[in-house]
C-alpha cells in the first residue's frame, strides 16, 4: 500500500529529465499562485530535512512534502499526472510545455487505517 | 459598455540597458489569452546568458542612478505615473486580455492603483530623512540610507502591472537598479510599460527578462550579481530563492500566499441596513478577481445564530454574479489566468465534494457557449469544516469555504488554524470586537469592516508561512537599502590607551 502513484505518461516526461539532469526529487508546494502543484528539482538543489516528509517513491524519484502540509494531506491518496500547459515555478518539466500535477482521493478506511495507524 | 481585444506585435523582446534586445539563443514562447485561449504574441524564453546581461546592465548603472537626487528619482517616478494614467485604457485592455480580468476592474483597480503606487513612492523619497544623534558632546552619529545595488525581483500574474508597481517603485525611488521577471503567463503589460517608458531613466535602471522559471527565474534568483531578491509566489519556490539568497548572503523578502478568514459576528444582522449590505458583498469578494488573490477570503466564519440567514443572503448574492465576457463592463468574474488554474480550481471542487463537503452555489466549470473557448468557473460556494483540505489550502480561484462559530473563542480558533497569515477580514457592530479579534489574529493585514482595500499607504504582508517583509507603504524602502551609519569624533584628544 503507497501514499503515491505516478501515470504512465508522467513517468516518461520523468525519465527524459533524468537523461538531462540527473537524480531528481518531487517536492509539494503549497501557498499562492502556482501553489499546490508538485515540483521536480534536481536532487541536491532543494535542502531538505526532518520537516519534509517522504511519501514514496515514484519513478525512482523520491516524493516529499512539508510536515505541515502532510498533516491536511495525509488522508489522501496521490497519483503524479502530466499535462499540457505551462506551469510557473522553478519545476524542471516547465520548458518541456507540460507540467505535474495532482491527482488525489481520500484514502479509504482500509488504507487509511494502514497508512495512518495512530490517527 | 464593451471593448475588444487589443492588437498586439507578433513578438516582443527583453528590455534590456535601455533597448529592447532579442534572446541571446532567440528563442520565444507563445502567450495566450486565457478570455478564448487564443494567441497574444511571442515573448523571449530567455535563458542565463539573457539574465547575466540584464544584470551587467544594471551593476554598471547602480553606482550613477545610486547617487542621483531623491529629487531626479522622484521626479522620473511622478513621470511614469503620468505616462500610465494618460494610456490608462490602453494599458486595463492589454491586463484584461492577458490576464482574463474584467475590464472594470482594470479600469477601476489595477491601471489607477499601480499609478498611485509610483506617485505614493516618489513623495515618500521627498519626504523622508536620515536620522543624527549627538550621543555625546564630541560624538555625533549619523544614518544615511544607501541603496542595496541591484535588486532581482520575480512577480506573479495575478495582478501583473500592479506588482510591477508594488515592486519596482520603492526598489527605484531608494536608489536601486532592478532586474524584473514577470510571470510568463502574464508578459504584456510589464512590456507595454517598458514601450512607454523606455527613455525616462537611464539606461540599465530597470531591466525586463521574460522566460520560464528553472531557465531565468532561477539564475535571477541565484545570481551573486544581485544584492537583494524579492519574491511573491508558492512556498516550494519560496523555500529555493532563500536557499540560493543563503548562498550569497543576500536578504529576501517573500509573499506566499494565504488561506485568509473572513469573519461574521452576530452584530451584523443586528439591524437590515446598508451596513449589512456592505457585510454581505464582503463575503462575496472571494469572487473578486476570480479568487486570484493571495488574500482572497477563502474562509467564510459566521457566528452560528445567524448563520442559516446571512448564508442565504450571500448565496443569493453570489448567484446574482454577472460572468459574461471580460471586456464587457457588466462582467463581475472573468476567465481565471490559465489552463493551469482552471484545472487546479476544478480538482479541489472535487476533493471539496468528495471530502463531504456541501455546495451550496456553483461548482463547476462554466463552459457554456463562448465561455468553453476560455477557463471560467462559476462562483462556488462549499459549506464544511475546517479541517478539510479546501478550508486549508489555497485555491487561488472563486471558491469559498463556509462554516460556523460559537462565539469569539471558537472564531478565534478557526481563524488561526492555518499554515497562513496573510489577510483576514472581522465584521461586527461590536466596539470590543472591533479591535480585540483583529489583535488576536495571526496574520498581516487584519481589514475590519472591509475587505480588499490596498492603500499604498498601508503596510501589506505576511505572518507565518506567508511569508515575511512588507509591501506597500514607506517601510518597505527599508526592505532596499543600507544603513550607513556615520561616527563621527569631535574630539581633539587621544583615548589614551597608546
Amino acid at each position: 500500500m503507497e501514499r503515491i502513484a505516478i501515470t504512465e505518461k508522467a513517468t516518461e516526461i520523468v525519465k527524459q529529465l533524468q537523461a538531462k539532469h540527473g537524480d531528481l526529487i518531487f517536492h509539494q508546494s503549497g501557498g499562492c499562485c502556482d501553489g499546490s502543484a508538485p515540483m521536480i528539482f534536481e536532487k541536491d538543489d532543494m535542502y531538505l530535512d526532518e520537516s519534509d516528509i517522504f511519501l514514496g517513491e515514484i519513478a525512482d524519484v523520491p516524493f516529499y512534502m512539508n510536515q505541515d502540509q502532510f498533516e491536511y494531506w495525509k488522508h489522501t491518496h496521490l497519483t503524479v499526472d502530466i499535462t499540457q500547459g505551462r506551469g510557473a515555478s522553478f519545476s524542471l518539466e516547465i520548458p518541456l510545455g507540460v507540467r505535474f500535477i495532482i491527482h488525489s482521493r481520500l484514502l479509504t478506511e482500509e488504507e487509511n487505517a494502514l497508512l495512518n495507524p495512530s490517527a | 459598455m464593451s471593448y475588444s481585444k487589443p492588437i498586439f506585435k507578433e513578438k516582443y523582446d527583453n528590455f534590456i540597458n535601455g533597448k529592447f534586445v532579442a534572446p541571446i539563443g532567440g528563442e520565444y514562447f507563445d502567450n495566450t489569452s486565457p478570455i478564448d485561449n487564443s494567441l497574444i504574441a511571442k515573448y523571449p524564453r530567455s535563458q542565463k546568458e539573457d539574465i547575466e546581461l540584464a544584470l551587467d546592465a544594471a551593476n554598471a548603472a547602480k553606482e550613477a542612478w545610486g547617487n542621483t537626487s531623491a529629487t531626479e528619482r522622484a521626479t522620473l517616478l511622478n513621470k511614469v505615473a503620468d505616462i500610465i494614467e494618460a494610456n490608462l485604457e490602453e494599458f486595463a485592455l492589454v491586463e484584461t486580455c492577458d490576464n482574463g480580468k474584467p475590464i472594470r476592474e482594470t479600469m477601476n483597480a489595477d491601471i489607477p492603483l499601480s499609478i498611485d503606487h509610483w506617485r505614493y513612492f516618489a513623495s515618500c523619497i521627498r519626504s523622508e530623512e536620515g536620522t543624527a544623534t549627538e550621543l555625546d558632546a564630541n560624538t555625533l552619529s549619523m544614518n544615511i540610507k544607501e541603496p542595496l545595488g541591484v535588486v532581482g525581483q520575480i512577480i506573479p500574474w495575478n495582478f501583473p502591472l500592479l506588482m510591477l508597481s508594488w515592486k519596482l517603485p520603492p526598489a527605484l525611488a531608494t536608489g536601486n537598479c532592478v532586474v524584473l521577471k514577470p510571470a510568463e503567463q502574464t508578459p504584456s503589460s510589464a512590456t507595454l510599460l517598458m514601450e512607454k517608458i523606455a527613455d525616462v531613466f537611464p539606461p540599465g535602471v530597470i531591466n525586463i527578462v521574460h522566460g520560464f522559471g528553472p531557465e531565468a527565474g532561477k539564475p535571477l534568483a541565484s545570481s551573486s550579481k544581485v544584492d537583494k531578491v524579492a519574491f511573491t509566489g508558492e512556498t516550494t519556490t519560496g523555500q529555493l530563492i532563500m536557499q540560493y539568497a543563503s548562498k550569497n548572503l543576500n536578504p529576501v523578502t517573500m509573499e506566499l500566499g494565504g488561506k485568509s478568514p473572513n469573519i461574521f459576528f452576530n452584530s451584523v444582522m443586528d439591524a437590515d441596513d446598508a451596513f449589512l449590505d456592505k457585510a454581505i458583498e464582503g463575503a462575496v469578494l472571494f469572487a473578486f478577481n476570480q479568487g486570484e488573490v493571495c488574500t482572497c477570503p477563502s474562509r467564510i466564519l459566521v457566528q452560528e445564530d445567524i448563520y442559516d440567514q446571512f448564508i442565504e443572503r450571500v448565496v443569493a448574492r453570489t448567484k446574482a454574479i454577472v460572468q459574461t465576457s471580460p471586456y464587457d463592463m457588466s462582467c463581475m468574474v472573468g476567465a481565471q489566468a490559465s489552463n493551469d488554474q482552471y484545472e487546479k480550481i476544478q480538482s479541489y471542487i472535487k476533493i471539496g465534494k468528495e471530502e463531504g463537503a456541501k455546495v451550496l452555489c456553483g461548482g463547476d466549470a462554466n463552459k457554456e457557449g463562448d465561455f468553453a473557448k476560455g477557463f471560467y468557473i462559476q462562483p462556488t460556494i462549499l459549506e464544511g469544516h475546517n479541517k478539510m483540505r479546501v478550508f486549508q489550502e489555497e485555491i487561488f480561484g472563486p471558491v469559498v469555504c463556509v462554516t460556523k462559530f460559537k462565539d469569539e473563542a471558537e472564531a478565534l480558533e478557526i481563524a488561526n488554524d492555518t499554515l497562513y497569515g496573510l489577510g483576514a477580514g472581522v465584521w461586527t457592530r461590536d466596539a470590543h470586537q472591533l479591535y480585540q479579534i483583529p489583535r488576536a489574529i495571526k496574520a498581516g493585514r487584519v481589514w475590519v469592516n472591509c475587505y480588499h482595500a490596498y492603500p499604498a499607504h498601508a503596510p501589506f504582508g505576511g505572518y507565518k508561512k506567508s511569508g515575511f517583509g512588507r509591501e506597500t507603504h514607506k517601510m518597505m524602502m527599508s526592505h532596499y537599502r543600507q544603513t550607513k551609519n556615520m561616527l563621527i569624533s569631535y574630539d581633539k584628544n587621544k583615548l589614551g590607551f597608546f
